[in-house]
This record gives C-alpha cells, structure tokens and sequence, in this order.
C-alpha cells in the first residue's frame, strides 16, 4: 500500500489521461460512426436513399476493418496514424487508431438501432414533404435515440478497454499506469488501484448512460 | 376537371426473387375523383390499394401512364416539386405512424416546420387542429400515452396541418374497434364536410365504404374491376368481387345452401323482390299480392340505407294458385326487380 501512496499523482494523471484520449476516440470515432452508419441504413435497397453500389462497398469496408482484433489494428494502422498525426506513438496517434477502429465498430451499432425504427414512421415523415437530410436529423435520429445512447455507452466502456490496450505500445492512461508502476515493478496493489479506476469510471459512465437513455425512452 | 386524375397508370414491382416475372401492382388504372368527394377504394389484400393511394402522393413513382392532381403533373417531376406537391396532399396509416419521440403537439407542428410557417402560425394552427381533433388536453403527452382512437385523431390532426386538399386514408380504421372505428368515420365525414376536403379511403371493409363513402372503386389483382355510385354499386354489383364485398354487409339473395334450408321450413314458390329507391314502395308490392289472394311470408333479406336512400333485397315464400302467382309477378316485373328462385 505504502508503495502506492507516493504514485497518487501519476495515477490521477493516468486517469485525466485516459478520460482524454476515450473522449477524443469517442468523439471523433462516434461521429465517423454515425456517420457510416447513417450511410449503411439510408443506402440499403428501399431506403430514403437506396443505392446498392454505395451500400455493397460500405457493407464490405465495415466488414473486413471490424472484425480485425485491436492490437493487430493498432499495429497494422501505425503507417497511417503517422501519415495523418505525424507520429506513430504517442497519444495523438493512438486517438487516432481508436477513432478508427471505434467507428467501424459504432457504425454496426447505429445501423442496427436505425433499422429498429418504424418504417411507416419515415414514409409519415416523406407524406408530408420533408427531406432526406431533415428526415434523418429530425425522425430517424430522435426515433432511435434511446438505443443509439446505450450503444455509445457500450462503444465508451469498450473504448476503455482498447485504450488500457494501447498503453501497451506507448500510449499514455491507466493501461500505460498499470503496466509501468505495477506490472513491471512487481507491485500488485499498483496494478489493482488502476484496476479499480478503470471499473468506477466504466460504472459511472454506464450509470450515466442507463439514465438518459431511460429519459429518452421515457421509462 | 377531376382534382386526382389517373391515366393508364401502372406500377411494377421488381420479383422478390431473382428469374422471376414483375409484380404487376396496379396494371392500366384509370380514375378521376372529383373535388369533395369521399372515394372509397376496396379490395383484398394485395389488390394494389395501398400502391395505388402512394402513386398519387408519390411516395412511389408511377412506371407508366399520367397522374395529374389539382393540375399538376405528378409523374416525372423534380423531387423538391412533389415535396411542395405534398403539402396539399395529407395521408393517415392503419399503424398510426406517429413519430413517438415527439409530443403530440411536435406532431401535429411537424407538418408546418417542414413547410416553413412561422411560430405564431404554427402555434395558432396547431392550437386549432387539437381542438378539431378534441385532442387539446393530449398536446404534451406522447403516443404511447394515448388509445388507438386518440392516435388516429393526432394522425388525423398532423395530416391535415398544412391545409390540404385532398386526405388520404390507407386503412385507417382497420387498427381500431368498432365503435372508435365509427368514431373515426365520424371524424374524417366533418373533414370532408366542414373543411370541404377531398378524402380517398382504402379498406377491406365494406361498412367503412358504406357509412362514409360517396363513390367507390373496387379493385382485384391491380385492376380496377368496376366503379361509380356507392348506392349504384351497393344495389346492383356487376363483377364477382364487388358481389363478394357487397354480400358481406348486404343481406341480399340467399346463397345456394341457405335456400336449401329456406325450402326446408316453409311451403310454397320462393321469390326475390329486390328494391331500390324509386322504386315501387314494398307497401304496394304486398297490396297487389294480398290483392290477388296470394299468401306470403317474409323468410330472408333486409332493408339497407346508403346516406337516404334505401335498397334491399326480401324474398318471401309464395302460396296459391300457380296461374295466379305467375300472374301477379308478370304484372309487377316492370316496375321492381322479381327473381324467383329455382
Ligand atoms: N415495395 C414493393 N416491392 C415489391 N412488391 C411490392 C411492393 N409494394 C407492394 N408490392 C406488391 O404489390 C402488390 C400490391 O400491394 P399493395 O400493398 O398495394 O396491396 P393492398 O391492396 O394495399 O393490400 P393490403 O390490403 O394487404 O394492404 C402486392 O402483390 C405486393 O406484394
Ligand atoms: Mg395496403
């Protein structure tokens, strides 16, 4: 315990750390996410903007991406983090690669949320003139909010997990704590303090979002 | 001029599988519907009345032939003109859709924000509509919160925000009991006769067609089999189908098995006497048979009444002399419909 005491400042450091680069991965990895998942629900056959050539080529990106476990992705996307942060380490590219990894991931999620809603409910939304992109930002998005916002929060806790991955290969955050302090200094009280950050921040991340996702589902 | 005019329209659907022919959903429809009129479009499932209803606000696009509404062309124009289209064309669903993560009041707002009103417009229409509808209290509550009936309302009430023309009704009772059914109807009847708007309904129920409809198409395999007068078509079906809607809500000529077991109970020649307004009365018809000493008895049929005008079908069972009987029925053939019955 004594050995712990002195690393407070580190842990707490870690724990910013991985907030940040989580958020950062969530942020642009949810929009990306959303982004691909909107174009997978509008472009499939029948839908709003049903095109089978744009839907066969994203249907098949995701596909091959997706499935590609995170640390084989981390190192595989090295080359491309750096052409696009500079740096193949560090925390920059690492919010990168799990940005990536993390969109393709979310995209499966919307889509799937997307095609929970009602289809009457759109063609109620085009019988009164309304717009492709307005039928997305105003029916289709509010329509699904409720599971939308639990599969964000699913997208966070896993998103925690593939950073504490990616403090293995030089990023920062509890993952890099546990590894230096604990891991690597036989200090096993060190490796569990960091263990029990990572669980309250996963619980009250999926507290947080149970709660609203239950606001918008209004029960 | 009609204000939804068809021309030889027809829709195809792509086969569900691959190798085989297109579906043929509505093949070589014509129709023109009249401003203010209640157009009831019946026929069973997977006749084409959906497809048909969606050709004329486009939510499909015709593959051949014209359709023209309130003059202008709907076939083969820009998308941002038939969202401008729609806005005079207000549609209802047998599943509601009402957009549930909205409140009613969002609901019935929804039509006018797409259609870019102002605030006070969208507050002072939306206030009026859920008066209309008798919905004001409901105006913070969602969807899920209301009976079937009080959704139809709001659907109602969203439909008809941008004050169209013309509504379209897709099965809109079909989801509902009969009494919130009648009290739909009820509804849609002060939309047509208040608001002065022209109402097309599709259904599978003939009593929808019967207690609201003013004229009526009846539709089989994408076609229109015939059409006109609800109390024409009611009174006198001509096609198979339309026979086989009206005998659901007509008690009209017993059917071979019943006339089996009419014969079994009562004596004498079984006659049909089928009236219809403007007709002789039946008052003068069981004068004439008492006249000529003809016993009768009433064993099948009823009386209908199509907005006033009644219709109807009674057979009695005839006693006396057979030159007598031949007699009277000859004498009455002019003025009523006789069918005796072998
Ligand atoms: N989007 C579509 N793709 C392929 N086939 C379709 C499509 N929509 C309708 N059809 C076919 O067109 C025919 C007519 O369908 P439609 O929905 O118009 O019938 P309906 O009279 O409304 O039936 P119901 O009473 O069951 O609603 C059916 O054979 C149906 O399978
Ligand atoms: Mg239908």
């Amino acid at each position: 315990m004594e050995d712990l005491i002195p690393l407070t400042p580190q842990l707490w450091e870690a724990t910013y750390e991985t907030l940040y680069i989580v958020g950062l991965s969530l942020l642009f990895g949810g929009l990306g996410g959303l982004l691909l998942g909107i174009g997978l629900y509008t472009t499939r056959a029948g839908s709003i903007l049903g095109n089978r050539a744009v839907f066969g080529t994203l249907n098949i990106i995701v596909n091959i991406f997706r499935p590609i476990p995170f640390i084989i992705f981390l190192a595989a996307a090295q080359p491309l983090a750096r052409a696009v942060t500079g740096t193949g380490i560090g925390n920059s590219a690492i919010i990168f690669t799990l940005s990536l990894a993390a969109a393709f991931g979310i995209s499966r999620i919307v889509e799937q949320n997307l095609l929970t809603v009602q289809p009457g409910v759109i063609e109620a939304a085009r019988s009164v003139g309304a717009g492709r992109l307005r039928i997305i930002l105003t029916i289709l998005i509010p329509e699904a909010l409720g599971p939308l916002i639990l599969g964000f929060t699913f997208i966070f806790v896993a998103l925690v997990d593939m950073s504490a991955v990616a403090g293995y290969v030089g990023g920062g955050g509890l993952g890099n704590f546990a590894i230096q302090y604990g891991y690597r200094q036989f200090n096993p009280v060190v490796t569990w303090a960091a263990v029990i950050v990572i669980i309250l921040l996963v619980q009250a991340v999926q507290l947080l979002g149970n709660v609203l996702a239950r606001k918008v589902l209004r029960r | 001029m009609p204000l939804i005019s068809l021309r030889n329209v027809t829709k195809s659907f792509p086969p569900g599988r691959r190798g085989e022919p297109l579906v043929h959903a509505i093949d070589n429809v014509s129709l023109d519907i009249e401003a203010g009129e209640i157009y009831g479009i019946i026929g069973y499932s997977g006749a084409g009345k959906s497809t048909l209803v969606r050709l004329i606000n486009a939510l499909e696009k015709a593959t051949s032939g014209e359709i023209i509404v309130d003059g202008q062309q709907v076939t083969n124009v820009p998308d941002r003109q038939l969202r401008t289209l729609r806005l005079d064309i207000g549609m209802i669903f047998q599943q509601f859709n009402l957009f549930s993560a909205k409140t009613v009041w969002n609901n019935v707002a929804y039509p006018l924000r797409v259609a870019g009103r102002t605030r006070d417009e969208i507050q002072a229409r939306v206030t009026e509509l859920l008066d209309f509808v008798g919905l004001a209290d409901k105006a913070s509550n969602y969807p899920e919160q209301l009976s079937g009936g009080q959704k139809q309302r709001v659907g109602i009430a969203r439909a008809l925000a941008t004050s169209p023309k013309i509504l379209l009704a897709d099965e809109a009772t079909s989801a509902l009991d009969p009494e919130t059914t009648h009290e739909v109807l009820r509804l849609l009847r002060r939309v047509n006769e208040e608001l002065g708007i022209t109402i097309v309904v599709i259904t599978h129920e003939m009593d929808v067609i019967q207690t609201l409809a003013t004229k009526v198409a009846v539709m089989d395999s994408g076609r229109i089999v015939e059409q006109g007068d609800v109390f024409d078509v009611f009174s006198n079906p001509r096609e198979a189908s339309s026979q086989r809607f009206v005998s659901t809500v007509v008690r009209g000529i017993p059917a071979p098995d019943e006339l089996a077991a009419l014969r079994e109970r009562h004596r004498g020649r079984i006659v049909t006497f089928s009236f219809r307004d403007g007709d002789s009365s039946q008052a003068s018809v069981f004068l004439e048979l008492a006249a000529a000493g003809i016993e009768f008895e009433l064993v099948y049929g009823g009386i209908n009444d199509i907005r006033g005008r009644a219709f109807g079908h009674l057979t009695l069972a005839l006693t006396g002399a057979d030159s007598v009987i031949d007699a009277t029925l000859h004498h009455m053939a002019g003025r009523i419909t006789v069918k005796e019955l072998a």
